[in-house]
Formats: C-alpha cells, structure tokens, sequence
C-alpha cells in the first residue's frame, strides 16, 4: 500500500464505501449492495485514471470534510458544492467532472450535494481490503467500508497505488436523462388489478421520505391488489430496480442494499439502464412510469453503455487549474471579482 | 403447476415451481439450481434458490435471455434428489454435499424471553415445547433476510403461532426464533416479530470462513440440541477465540 493517507475531519451524513458491489452471495442472503449511481462512479474513477469499478466515496445530501496528510488527486462526479483549503487560507474551487491535486495539508470540503448522489474518487483507489470481493459498505451486516460503516471524524483512509499523474476533466458533463423511468411488467404483474397497472403508469408517484440505499417509498396512488390474489406471496427473489407492493398499496423501488428476498407482489421492474436516475432520486421529487419490451431494454444498456464509453473518451487533459485560468480571464472581462462564487 | 418463467426486471430470470411451502418442491428447486450451475455458463452473477423458485441473475449484455430461460426450463426436469443427504452437488464452492448439522441452543431464561408465553399458547410446558423442537428434523429452505439467515422448516402444527403483534426493534444476535411452520436463527441484530425462545453459540455467518461465509445452505437439515448456560458461556468462548469452527457443528 501507498503511503498516502487521508484524514475524514468532518462527515454529517452518512458516507460510504463503495464499489461494483458484491455479486455472487445473494444465495447467502448477502445484498449485493455497490454503487446507486455505476455509470457516476465510473466517471469519477476514471477522471483519476483509475479502473471504473474501483472503490469511492458515496455521497447523498452532504459531503464530508478531509484533509490529505500526504499529496493526492481526486475528482468528484455529481453536482456539489465543493471547496479546497490551502495552507495558507486561501479557497479554490473543486469542481465536478474535473480532477485536482490536493497538496499536504490542504482539506477538501464537500457540502450540498445537488444531485441525489454523487462520488468521490481518490487516485489509486482507497487501501480498504475487500470483505467477500467487494469493499462496498453493507452497514446492516457491518460488511466492507471502514470496518463495515459510514464514514467518521477522525477515520484515516489509505490509499492505494496507480491513477494517473495526469489531471483530466470532462469537457461535456454527462446529461441527466428527464422523461418517464422505463419499466418491465414484474414477476407478480398478475397480483394486480388492470386499474392498479393503468395507475403506475399513467400516474404521478412522489418520493417520500422513507429513502434509504434499501428502497424508494412512493407516495401517490394506491396500487391495488387483486383480491383473487392478495398481497402476500412465499417470499422470493428481488433485485435492485423492482417495484414491490404491500397490503397497503404503496409502492417500494428496490435499490443497491435491498434484501436478497421478499414476500410482497412485484408489479414492475425499473430497466437496468435507468437504475443510476433511481441513485439520484431524492425525497420530494416526482417520478413517473413507461412500459418498454425486453428488446427496448437491452437495447437500453448498449446505449447506456456506448454513452458512458464515449463520455470517457471525450475527457481532456487539463483539470481545474486550466478553467481557473479561464475562470481569471473571464473577471477580468466581465469586472466580475468572484466568479467562482457566481459560478 | 407447470414449471414457468417470470421476468425479474431484465436481468434477472425466475423459474417458479409453485407459490407454497413443501420440502418436494423445494428439492427441485435445489435439484435445477445444481443443474444450471453445472452449465457455468458466461454471465451469470447470482444464482439464489428460494422455497418454490429459482432465480437467476444476470447480465443480458452477455448472456441470451432466450437461451438462459430454455436452461432453465431444461434444468426444472433434473430429478429431484430423494434425500438431502443423497450424493453430490456441484458448482457450488466450498461444499461437497448436503450437510446434517446439530446446533447447541439454550433456551429460555434472557436467551428465550418467548419460552413462557409459546408453552402457554400453545398448553404444554416449557420443557415439551424444548423437547418437541429438538425432536424435529428441520429443513434449510432458503438463506436470505440477511446475510446466512436460514428459514427453517417445518414445525409441528400445534407449535405453529402467529408472529407478534408488535415486532421487537432489536432482536439479539444468534436468538433462535419460531413463527408459523417456520423457525430462524437471527445472525445479526435486527428488528424481528418472531417468537425467542433460546440463543446458540453458532456463528450463523463468519467472515472468517471465505469458502462459505453462510453455516447453512438450502438443501442442509438441522436439529437443534439444548445445553445448559455454562456449556453455552463455555462454547461461545470458544467460538470468540476460534478454538472451534463450523465444523464442530456437523451431525457426528
């Protein structure tokens, strides 16, 4: 392991470890857990040129505030506030899509983040070890992260060898697609009334404030069960993405933490391709449904999939230090004495 | 009911045998999980058994959906085995075969604070209720809830109850707990509204044991054995140190 360590000051709200996830002990009841937003992680790991699935910081609301005890790069993918300290009191901007140096001493100060969730990514990846293939964070079992928890004041982080030297940024940051998630019908579609499916899809359904990485619950219509059928099945597998729905009718979208099994109906199942919007959805926001094919759906994944590789391809070297520059010329044209603070 | 195919979302597959609770449905559902496993085929992340389904998942990008369901419809005529203790399994790392475990449990007492009120419910006493769930050979049905958690099964219909009204917010870890036909072995703390009756000094899931983190898996039988509190201190000491290991718990 690299010598170089980072030092958590300040994290608020929960932040966690985590990773590609850790497939292939659902059979064990392991959740398979790992990022709510891959296509994000993969951005942000490979603007410090590390490999896409490497572990990062997962952030959902706030960041956290560290300060590297040895010289790192690191970028942040997601929209947030973001900050860097220097030594010597002075504060520069750490913008998204960008990579930045952050010298001995210096802290890096995350705080709101605007887009439901976003990741930190350190050059050479964090020297956590793996706990069954993955250092996701699972904190119900205590699994991965930081002895199997959220992130804590005073944590030291080590980090590992490799990333690039180089300072890189995206160009283009990567677009949030708007419009209806796509859904497939689900295991249990036949538990449901023809007037519950017609709901889910025509309907508004608000995100509530039971949002945790376990599962999104729905405000809206009730979607009701068919009494031939009712609302109980002999529980079975789930899968982050699936809608399932209690007695009570509201709606539960399975996400990366969810149970391996589950003994409600699943009326529908949110495409592979749409999981990372359901890793940026927060309370409050509205979400509506579209009913897409199989065929729709894979085809789905190979855009998500060539959309992420092109976005990887277009990246320039150059990271934030060049857009300060822009950034200095830019006041000097528009008489604007901050315009990070403007930005 | 025919063996059919059900959409998990797309990508994950379900073969469901049925929608009840039977050790002759389980088999199979154990019997296609070793078949497909023995394909290896590309692709395939997870491969989760439940009571009466068998759900495959995996990534479309690389794997035929088509062709993995035709798998598994093909993998759903694998016989049955007669017995769990009956030959081989395959592709599953870490096991040789099916395994008879014996797990110490002490009951009652701060271990099983539910002891007094099953015996009452159900009219017997304490010591029948013991002795009834220790004379039972339990089936591994499904591992899941969390991780290395065993829904175990059948009990006797006259210990089967309803499960608490209000569940408790913080079940101790290793409690044995009953509800319906159904009993489990809580690996970690947890909310939980089933019934306690006695804890074991079993490590249910051990990070320790990287070839099978899970004590059982579906497929394995169980018979739980009453100890005092002292052998219980003493085992669960020897447990904290790695004196012993799993195996100390496999039917002799």
């Amino acid at each position: 392991m690299a010598g170089q360590v980072i030092e958590i000051l300040d994290c608020p709200m929960p932040v966690t470890v985590q990773d590609a996830g850790r497939p292939g002990y659902r059979h064990l009841g392991v959740p398979l857990s790992g990022a709510l937003d891959a296509e994000w992680l993969a951005l942000a790991n490979a603007l410090v040129g590390n490999p896409l699935t490497t572990a990062a910081l997962e952030m959902r609301l706030l960041g956290p505030r560290l300060r590297a005890v040895n010289p790192v790069s690191f970028a942040i993918a997601g929209q947030c506030e973001a900050y860097i300290d220097d030594a010597y009191g002075q504060r520069r901007d750490a913008r998204s899509w960008n990579s930045h140096y952050l010298a001995t001493g210096e802290t890096l100060v995350v705080g709101k983040v605007h887009s439901g969730v976003a990741y930190l990514a350190i050059a050479g990846g964090l020297g956590l070890p793996p706990v069954l293939g993955s250092r996701s964070t699972y904190a119900r079992a205590g699994l991965g992260g930081i002895d199997g928890r959220a992130l804590q004041a005073g944590d030291l982080l080590a980090v590992g060898a490799g990333g690039t030297p180089l300072l890189l940024r995206l160009p283009q940051p990567p677009q949030v697609a708007g419009g209806p998630l796509r859904v497939v019908p689900g295991p249990q579609r036949e538990y449901f009334t023809d007037a519950a499916w017609t709901r889910l899809l025509n309907e508004e359904f608000t995100v509530s404030r039971e949002a945790d990485r376990m599962g999104l619950r729905l405000d809206g219509a009730r979607l009701d069960h068919d009494p031939a059928y009712g609302a109980d099945i002999v529980s079975d597998a789930v899968t982050p993405g699936v809608i399932q729905v209690p007695g009570d009718g509201r709606p539960i979208i399975l996400l990366a933490d969810c149970q391996t099994v589950g003994g409600y109906p699943k009326i529908a199942a949110v495409i592979g391709a749409d999981l990372p919007r359901l890793g940026q959805a927060l309370p409050g926001q509205i979400l509506r449904f579209v009913e897409v094919s199989m065929a729709q759906a894979l085809a789905a994944r190979r855009a998500a999939a060539a959309t992420l590789a092109e976005c990887i391809a277009s990246m320039v070297p150059g990271g934030a230090e060049l857009d300060l520059d822009a950034l200095y010329a830019a006041n000097l044209i528009d008489g604007v004495i901050d315009a990070e603070q403007a930005n | 009911m025919k063996p059919r195919l059900l959409a998990l979302g797309d990508g994950a597959l379900t073969l469901e045998f049925d929608d009840r609770i039977d050790p002759a449905l389980n088999a199979q559902v154990i019997a296609a999980r070793d078949a497909l496993s023995a394909l290896k085929l590309e692709g395939i992340s997870d491969v989760v058994p439940t009571y009466r389904s068998l759900t495959v998942h995996f990534d479309p990008l690389r794997l035929d959906r088509q062709a993995l369901g035709q798998h598994l419809l093909d993998a759903a005529q694998a016989p049955p085995q007669e017995s769990a203790l009956a030959g081989p399994r395959s592709g599953i790392p870490g096991r040789q075969s099916p395994t008879r475990w014996q797990i110490p449990v002490v009951f009652g007492d701060e271990f099983g604070p539910d002891l007094a009120h099953v015996a009452g419910a159900t009219q017997r006493s304490e010591t029948e209720v013991i002795e009834a769930l220790c004379a039972t050979e339990l089936h591994v049905f499904l591992i899941g809830f969390l991780p290395g958690f065993p829904y175990l099964g059948e009990l006797p219909q006259w210990l089967q109850l309803p499960r608490l009204a209000t569940p408790r917010a913080a079940v101790p870890a290793n409690s044995l707990a009953i509800a319906g036909a159904q009993a489990a072995i809580y690996p970690w703390q947890s909310p939980g509204g089933w019934h306690l009756l006695g804890r074991t000094p079993a490590r249910l899931f051990d990070l320790g044991n990287t070839a099978r983190p899970a004590l059982l898996e579906p497929g394995d039988t169980v018979r739980f054995v009453p100890i005092g509190r002292d052998e219980f201190q003493r085992l669960a000491a020897a447990v904290a140190t790695r004196e012993i290991d799993c195996s100390a718990w496999r039917a002799k």
